[in-house]
């Protein structure tokens, strides 16, 4: 197994600058066999190399189907509903968000340690122990949750809940009463509750937190980077509206982002 | 196997302790290669100001840290279960590539207390053998806090720490700390500007009547230009440190200290993404030869050479002595052997305020700023009757209020839903939050070792780590927590929730990556396996940096005396073993 140093999500530049580099180390004739291992003498800074995240753009699911996707919707918007504070985690892309991040390294468990022996029953100090990446445990548990809400509500799906009885069911599957040998709702509950405040509170770049609402709702200032002058003023409200690492949205002139 | 030319000194890990120690080396004339596992990284490309502040990427999905799937270790808390592999980091955060943990740290820069070193002996004087614990193997460190001063003053010059002195050579000046052992001259920059939170808090402890001084920090309150001709520039209080590179220049790494020098020096090459896997010994095992590394494409290489630094995280450093047969492996049942002895953590605890109406703004921070109280750490209040050996310092910082992670809600507040929105939105910017730091000591049943089960991409047994905490370190957590109530009750909040440590040590919420020991320091081989230059007892030419020496845990961060520790090594190095190679600087 290969693991990339910067699994995360490697970008066309660094692909390149890897290149670049090789054919340098080569040159050298030091490590002439090592790809991207590298020798380095002297500062190997070059102008404009910078390694950003790709940009989630609006567009069809990438990893949910249209059932799942519904599915997630309507979930998303009960954890974090619509309300006079503003708005849900539907409106707010929490569902995009969760599915963009299911088809990326994250949902492979990329540069996570999935050797096994998986032990039946770890300790619960022992942390993490499924042999199942997050996109295959999104589709297990979506698989098992659809089944159990079918079987307890008449027949329904979860989009045709009402409010209140999805409440009902978050709640029971969050106090660990839907865990069954052949469906852990404990376990999806707790991939989706994790991942739907992933999404309410990162950077709008990824998908999420669309127009900032989350950080708006608490009056995270986001990435300004300079707060100097709060420092200056201890005890104030601070007033400027906050950035993202991809600009506000009123930066852009028609049509918004995107 | 290919064989590589041989090099004078070869480094295993190019962090805070490799890029020192390799440009001490140089600087005595020596060529030195330096292998590090993880890739290079820079200020400008991988800590940019327009990609570095990212919650997700870096404090959620750990992108600067090393991949679990690349290394990782299997944890228990006692010896009689099965050790199962850490898979998604969360009580630590190993770092990795050039900086190592040096890039994603916080900054707070500390010297431990003077009689944090010789810890045994002063509470035997003082209390007599009942104070210690059960199963305890507290050692003293086999080095004096005066050995180390001027080390801890190379390292804060180094790297431009920003405090305010509480003991110039025995003199003790207002707005320091009182405890500290003395200091040759005051901090190289002045403390950060406070927050809110840090006002409040001088504020009630000076009444309470504890004597508060700034947080040491590595986060510049002025620009500064140090020794090596590197220039730091002034900390913007961004929010984003912890976890994070920075992308002003401001926090001191081996970035914004060494590098900029040492790589550019003729005698320098580093190598990155190649992982050293083992050391290599001459056939009577009495010298090491060089190293065996791994590159990216898994091709094998041999790097001969005639000084081996270990200068990787404590954990690999542990793991690579055990791998290569380096000194003994430590036997908990026999309690013979050294190698991976005396594991220890450190017993933090907090305590949380939730306020009506102050405006802590919290996102406004710095990884070190803080104000601190040192009346409850190590030995500097009485512990007669208190049944436990240790303490912990008191501080309350201000380091982030990044909003995946840091929405505190009073309890009782349900998780989601209309309720959760309304606590969330009410309580961001109004709570705050006052923590201990508390030391661990050392037992026999808390070890390293090679796990039986659990293989590495390579095929290697992952580092088993059995740790738990034990009941010297709940009383002393207990002890300190409860002194921190008062004081965030006269801050003025509302509401109250103090979180004493308790065990069992748990692999899933993040409490430090103040890992130390398994490789510790001390005056006999027989208890330790290097001396006090870090020199390996039974290879003399191989020297291992870092807090795998440190005997047990301080309530202290560990950075100052791992950088003390280092530059000491490098000066044993170059003023003496290198006169005369091979041999051991101190006689067994």
């Amino acid at each position: 197994m290969n693991v990339r140093s910067e699994g995360f999500q490697m970008s066309d530049a660094r692909l390149s600058r890897r290149t670049l580099l090789t054919a340098t180390t080569a040159l050298m004739g030091l490590v002439a066999a090592a790809a991207s291992a590298r020798t380095i003498q002297g500062l190997p800074w070059t102008g404009n190399e910078v390694y950003p995240p790709p940009e989630v753009r609006p567009g069809p699911w990438l990893f949910f189907t249209p059932d799942e996707a519904s599915a997630i919707e309507a979930i998303v918007d009960r954890l974090i509903p619509q309300d006079e504070l503003g708005p849900g985690g539907k409106e707010a892309g929490c569902a995009v968000f969760i599915d963009r991040q299911l088809a990326g390294p994250y949902g492979r468990a990329e540069g996570v340690y999935m050797q096994g022996p998986f032990p039946e029953r770890p300790l619960p100090t022992q942390g993490f122990q499924s042999p199942l990446t997050p996109a295959q445990a999104y589709r297990k548990g979506l698989a098992g949750l659809a089944a159990h809400v079918s079987r307890n509500f008449g027949g329904r799906g979860i989009p045709q809940l009402s409010g209140e009885e999805l409440d009902r069911l978050l709640t029971s599957l969050e106090k660990r009463e839907v865990n069954t040998p052949e469906f852990n709702g404990s376990e999806i509950f707790d991939l989706i509750f994790n991942n739907t405040m992933e999404g309410f509170f990162a950077d709008p770049i990824y998908g999420g937190n669309r127009d900032m609402a989350g950080w708006k709702l608490i009056g995270f200032p986001g990435t300004r980077y300079d707060f100097r002058d709060v420092l200056e003023r201890p005890n104030t409200r601070y007033t400027l509206p906050p950035v993202s690492l991809i600009g506000r949205p009123d930066w852009n002139r028609a049509g918004g982002r995107g | 196997m290919r064989r590589l030319p041989r090099k004078d000194a070869v480094i295993v890990g190019l962090g805070w302790t490799g890029a020192i120690m390799g440009h001490e080396l140089c600087q005595a004339g020596l060529q030195v290669v330096a292998l590090e596992r993880g890739p290079w990284r820079d200020t400008a490309s991988d800590f940019n100001i327009g990609t570095a502040p990212d919650e997700l990427r870096y404090g959620i999905r750990h992108d600067l840290f090393v991949r679990t799937a690349q290394d990782t270790v299997t944890a228990r808390n006692r010896m009689d279960q099965e050790a199962l592999p850490i898979r998604r980091w969360g009580s630590f955060l190993p770092g990795n590539g050039v900086g190592g943990a040096g890039v994603h740290w916080n900054g707070h820069t500390w010297r431990f207390l003077p009689s944090d070193f010789n810890i045994r002996s002063h509470y035997l004087e003082r209390y007599g053998e009942g104070i210690f614990p059960e199963n305890h193997s507290i050692q003293d460190w086999g080095i004096t806090y005066d050995e180390l001063e001027p080390y801890y003053d190379r390292f804060e010059y180094l790297a431009g720490i920003s405090g305010e002195a509480g003991n110039v050579k025995g003199q003790i000046l207002p707005g320091g700390n009182p405890f500290e052992g003395w200091r040759s001259r005051p901090y190289p920059t002045p403390p950060l500007k406070m927050q809110h939170a840090q006002n409040l808090f001088q504020r009630a402890t000076t009444e309470l009547g504890f004597k508060p001084f700034p947080l040491p920090s590595a986060n510049m309150s002025q620009a500064y230009t140090n020794p090596l001709g590197v220039t730091l520039a002034p900390c913007t209080y961004c929010g984003f440190c912890e976890r994070f590179g920075c992308a002003n220049y401001s926090k001191s790494s081996p970035q914004t200290t060494v590098l900029p020098v040492l790589m550019r020096h003729p005698g320098f090459e580093a190598r990155t993404e190649c992982e050293v896997v083992r050391v290599l010994k001459s056939p009577d095992g009495r010298t090491a030869t060089g190293v065996v590394y791994v590159d990216a494409q898994g091709e094998e290489w041999e790097q001969p050479a005639d000084l081996v630094i270990l200068a990787a995280y404590q954990l690999w450093n542990v793991r690579l002595m055990l791998y290569s047969g380096i000194g003994r492996p430590y036997d908990p049942n026999t309690n013979e052997g050294v190698i991976g002895k005396n594991y220890a953590y450190q017993a933090n605890s907090s305590v949380n305020g939730y306020f009506d109406n102050q405006l802590f703004n919290s996102w406004a921070g710095a990884g070190s700023l803080g104000m601190t109280c040192d009346e409850y750490n190590g030995d500097n209040f009485d512990h007669t009757g208190l049944n436990f050996v240790g303490g912990a310092n008191i501080n309350c910082s201000t380091f982030h209020a990044r909003p995946i992670s840091a929405r505190p809600v009073p309890p009782g507040t349900p998780r989601w839903g209309s309720a959760w929105k309304k606590a969330t939105r009410d309580n961001y910017l109004t709570t705050t939050n006052v923590g201990s730091q508390g030391s661990n000591m050392s037992y026999r049943d808390c070890y390293l070792d090679l796990d039986p089960t659990y293989k590495d991409r390579l095929g290697r047994p992952l580092l088993r780590m059995t740790f738990d905490f034990k009941a010297n370190e709940e009383r002393m957590s207990a002890y300190v927590t409860d002194k921190m109530v008062p004081i965030m009750r006269a801050m003025g909040a509302k509401q109250i929730v103090a979180t004493p440590k308790r065990g069992p040590w748990n692999v899933v919420p993040y409490q430090t990556t103040h890992n130390t020991g398994g490789a510790i320091m001390g005056d006999n081989p027989r208890t330790s396996a290097v001396n006090k230059f870090q020199q390996v007892w039974d290879m003399p030419n191989v020297f291992v940096l870092g807090a795998s020496a440190f005997p047990q845990n301080a309530g202290y961060n560990p950075t100052g005396t791992v950088g003390a520790l280092a530059y000491y090594a490098a000066d044993a190095i170059t003023q003496q073993y290198l006169k005369n190679p091979g041999q051991p600087l101190v006689q067994a």
